[in-house]
């Protein structure tokens, strides 16, 4: 089928869908609503709708960004447009039921507001003016919350794949790649480095097999991201990947997944399945003469892991060890072929920039932080959710816009931006505009993009100890700076929140993370003091007190400190019969 | 459950041929035996150097790297609490203190009735709703340590509908 059949057909399905005499009740199933229970509310749903004798049809959606409203559901009847239900509970769905679906009215139900171009139900307001979603402006989530991500024809109903046909007929691979690199798009797995001029390193490489590997390892605790994009909408990852191996002459895509995250890898997988089903996948796509095959490979826990050559190990079956550079991936890759690895957020953006252009995504942003910035915003705030917003936003708008301000009764403290490598900010750090540049030279970065939000509540010795046993924790091992100096490191953070610390200790952890820096194999061992030397830089009164005082200014150390044991053993040689847990 | 040794070996093998994704390895293939008997025996360590063609070293040597693969059978429900920063910051800690507590476990293991797994997640994905449980692989946010025991005792003795 060439793409315009294709597209003809998902517009009438799209079309009929929407006009559907049957209501359409759309769920978010992303993990935020997992966890909120939306899988729970479903099941009670389908029970009461067959008790009921009511038809409906039920799609299961990603996640439209207020993860602080999950379980969220929204019912579109015909003729009218989406009413969104927040919070909803297996308690109060029967509820809703019966008002909405049964009697055509809102009575006790808690609703958000409407989307849809039939206008207001029961003069609710227009989702679009609320603060959460009036300032983002989504392009890799454009989709989610809205399509369901199993259903390749909502996603091509919606102008999925028309970048990847545009650029197939009308564009040369040379094309594709100065597109990008017009666009300004630098890499959202944490180093920013433009994705156009990674792609070009790998257009020189001999073939016939070259890969793009997809990192969705997204190892950072508090990103969410990554694996948001892939539960809500996988066809434009797809999509992207497809686009990148055309660009780069790529033969193979590899889409990178931690085992046990079952909604994005079994999103993946089908999505995979359902384009190989229309020939988007496979050999001469849309007639243009191009090959592609896209497959997901799985990691056990680590978070190295996620460091591009450790990621190679990892696809090749391996340890996941960092390798030694050069040779680089792009020319010596995964299996020793020429290879790319690209973040999912990157890769997702491709789609669109392809469609609409270089200028277009340039438009957006600020300075060299050119497109948006997913923030997966947590901690201390009302709102925490999974917002697309415009490069250049403030922190203070991100806590108060998105997050609606810190709860109540407390006041911000602290941010942790960028992962566990990334820093923490002080209160006095609102001003500053989430771009690349500016959060690096304050001593953050921006990263993946999980914002930690901590109120005056928060101990930031206790933080730091949380981060640095994550760091040590995850040490492959590889590199002795790393190991060795994570463990040190680990230990006099310890002491100090055990308010044991000895004299000097705060120089000793200066000279081994500058070790670190200096000596580590891979970013985990050279970034590992990031957290401290922020930590320290912002709160130093909190250090202080630990150290001289011998007192915590919140109590939170004085908790019980349960983390898990430090693991992965370096060296051990197998020995049937001896039980190894 | 420990079954005798030549159906643990069929089991094994039946759990590395019917792998779907097309690219086997020695951790793909782990990961496809502790999905199916739910954890990595000795047998299946060296029937995975056989099939890849390198020593139980090698293979020892990536599962013994990954903590999520164990050598000995599960008990009957997966209990996961998250330590992740942000359900630090909401609370995680008086979570594990309650739920170790409740199991009579001191770090991460097993209960002795049989019942419980317990381990540390360093981030189950939904830190929006921090804080976060893993039951069985159902997520729970927003959680009280008492909801979390409620939660536990619960399934406590039923029958897990997760392998
Ligand atoms: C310890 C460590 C962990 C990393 N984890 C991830 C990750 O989970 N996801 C990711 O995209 N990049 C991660 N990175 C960065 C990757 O090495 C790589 O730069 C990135 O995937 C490139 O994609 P991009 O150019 O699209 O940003 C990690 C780096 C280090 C040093
Ligand atoms: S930090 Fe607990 S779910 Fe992410």
């Amino acid at each position: 089928m060439n793409f315009e059949e294709l597209k003809n057909q998902a517009d009438e399905k799209w079309n009929q869908l929407n006009d559907s005499p049957t209501p359409v009740i759309r769920v978010g199933t992303a993990m935020c609503g997992h966890a909120s229970g939306a899988f729970r509310v479903i099941q009670a749903l389908k029970t009461l709708l067959a008790e009921k004798k009511i038809d409906a049809i039920i799609e299961e959606v990603g996640c439209i960004g207020l993860c602080y409203a999950e379980p969220l559901i929204d019912i579109k009847k015909q003729g009218k447009s989406r009413l969104f239900f927040n919070n909803v509970s297996v308690n109060n769905i029967e509820e809703i039921v019966e008002e909405y679906l049964v009697n055509n009215k809102i009575k006790n139900a808690s609703t958000l507001g409407y989307l849809g171009k039939e206008g207001s139900v029961f003069n609710e307001p227009d989702l679009n003016t609320l603060p959460g979603i009036a300032l983002q402006e989504r392009i890799a989530l454009r989709n989610a919350g809205h399509t369901a991500p199993g259903d390749i024809f909502q996603y091509i109903a919606n102008g999925g794949y028309s970048g990847l046909n545009k650029a197939l007929s009308t564009m040369e691979p040379s094309d594709v790649i100065e597109e990008v690199k017009n666009s300004g798009l630098r890499g959202r797995g944490g180093a920013a480095f433009p994705t156009g001029i990674k792609w070009s390193f790998l257009v020189g490489s001999p073939g016939p097999t070259k890969y793009i590997l997809c990192n969705c390892e997204e190892g950072d605790p508090g990103a969410f991201n990554d694996k948001g994009i892939l539960e809500s909408d996988p066809h434009t990852l797809l999509e992207g990947l497809l686009i990148a191996g055309y660009a780069t002459g790529a033969s193979n895509g590899i889409v990178f997944i931690r085992h046990g995250h079952d909604g994005p890898i079994n999103r993946t997988e089908e999505a995979i399945k359902q384009a190989k089903e229309l020939g988007i996948l496979g050999k001469d796509i849309f007639g243009s003469g191009f090959d592609f095959d896209i497959e997901v490979s799985l990691t056990g826990e680590s978070y190295v892991a996620g460091e591009e050559t450790a990621l190679m190990e990892a696809v090749e079956g391996k340890r996941s060890m960092p390798r030694y550079r050069p040779p680089f991936p792009a020319a010596f890759g995964v299996w020793g072929k020429p290879s790319n690895i690209n973040n999912v957020k990157s890769l997702s953006y491709a789609p669109e920039i392809i469609s609409k252009g270089a200028d277009w995504f340039s438009s957006i942003g600020v300075n060299k932080s050119t497109g948006t910035a997913i923030v997966c915003l947590s901690g201390d705030v009302n709102q925490p959710g999974l917002y697309e917003v415009p490069m250049g936003l403030t922190l203070q708008q991100v806590i108060n816009d998105l997050g609606g301000g810190m709860k109540k009764d407390q006041t911000l403290k602290l941010l942790q931006t960028g992962g566990p490598l990334g820093g923490v900010l002080g209160p006095d750090s609102t001003d500053i505009h989430i771009d690349f540049d500016e959060m690096r030279a304050a001593g953050a970065i921006f990263g993946s993009g999980g914002i930690i939000v901590g109120s005056n509540k928060v101990c930031a010795v206790d933080l730091t100890r949380i981060l640095v046993a994550f760091c040590q924790f995850e040490s492959c091992g590889k590199c002795f700076p790393c190991r060795l100096g994570m463990e040190h490191l680990l230990e006099i953070v310890e002491r100090i929140s055990n308010f044991e610390s000895q004299p000097g200790d705060m120089d000793l952890m200066k000279s081994v993370g500058g070790t670190m820096e200096s000596g580590s194999l891979c970013g985990h061992g050279q970034l590992g003091f990031g957290p401290i030397r922020s930590a320290i830089t912002h709160f130093e009164e909190d250090f202080r007190l630990h150290i001289e005082e011998r007192i915590c200014p919140t109590g939170s150390c004085n908790n019980p400190k349960i983390v898990p044991k430090n693991t992965r053993p370096y060296a051990q040689d197998f020995v049937a019969g001896v039980k190894n847990d | 459950m420990p079954a005798d040794n030549d159906t643990l070996r069929k089991q094994i093998i039946e759990a590395i041929a019917s792998q779907h994704r097309p690219t086997v390895t020695v951790l793909s293939s782990l990961l496809a035996i502790q999905d199916s008997i739910g954890y990595i025996p000795d047998e299946a360590i060296e029937e995975v150097a056989v099939q890849q063609n390198t020593t139980v070293n090698a293979v020892f040597g990536v599962a013994s790297f990954y903590p999520n693969f164990r050598f000995s059978p599960p008990n009957k429900h997966s209990i996961e609490v998250c330590w992740g920063p942000t359900c630090h910051l909401q609370g995680s800690s008086n979570i594990l203190q309650a739920v170790l507590n409740y199991l009579e476990l001191k770090e991460e293991g097993d209960t002795e009735d049989g019942e419980f797994s317990f381990r540390f997640n360093t981030c189950l994905g939904a830190c929006s709703q921090a804080p976060v449980i893993s039951v069985n692989h159902e997520l729970f946010g927003k959680i009280s340590p008492d909801e979390s025991i409620n939660i536990i005792n619960k399934i406590k003795s039923s029958d897990p509908h997760h392998k």
